[in-house]
């Protein structure tokens, strides 16, 4: 694991108030969970942005031992590890994301 | 129940004495696609309550449980779905 990558990482979290790494792209998700992450985050409306870690092998190693987190989809909100997207799924059922991003529920 | 469900459900089991768990293989609905190996056990949901939830935040919760699996996740475990909650 390079310190360039967790760098990287880090410039990516700290940069975008909503990042979704996931596999594939918005548009195009290639996995399950990725595509229930995107759905939840286009029904906030609020905009993110997203880092496809399946074109990326050193980011989707890399991003695990950031978050110590061992899958993938995960979210970051204002430099905030949230989770993936169970756990996505039980804070938008109970209205926490929302209230995250200060939109409207 | 499969051989990885099996290992699953007694790990979780030693772990957290859970009032309630449910291992499920969920595999067959992923036939072909990325993870999908012959024989199915790749793709589980998991769900479980116990009092060791109690007090921890969501993901401080789902993080004992990917302790618990640490060596499973990735190889065999392709996708693993979580619930866990504390008893109410």
């Amino acid at each position: 694991m390079s310190d360039s990558v967790l760098d990287r990482i880090q410039q990516i979290v700290g940069s975008n108030d909503v990042v979704l790494f996931m596999k594939g792209t918005p548009d195009f998700p290639q996995c399950g969970f990725s595509s229930r992450a995107v759905a939840i985050l286009d029904r906030l409306g609020s905009g993110f942005a997203s880092y496809n870690v399946l074109e990326d092998p050193e980011l989707r190693e890399g991003i695990k031992h950031f978050s110590q987190w061992p899958t993938i989809p995960q979210l970051y909100i204002k430099g905030e590890f949230v989770g993936g997207s169970d756990i996505m799924m039980e804070m938008f059922e109970a209205g926490e994301l929302q209230a995250m991003l200060g939109a409207e529920a | 129940m499969g051989p990885i469900a099996e290992e699953i459900t007694r790990r979780l089991t030693d772990a957290f004495a859970p009032v309630t768990l449910t291992v499920s293989d969920d595999s067959a609905q992923h036939h072909g696609h990325a993870g999908h190996r012959p024989g199915g056990e790749t793709h589980f949901s998991v769900a479980l309550t116990a009092a060791a939830f109690a007090g921890k935040s969501r993901v401080e919760r789902q993080r004992m449980v990917h302790a618990v699996l640490a060596d499973l996740m990735d190889n065999p475990i392709h996708a693993l779905a979580l619930t866990v909650n504390a008893p109410v």
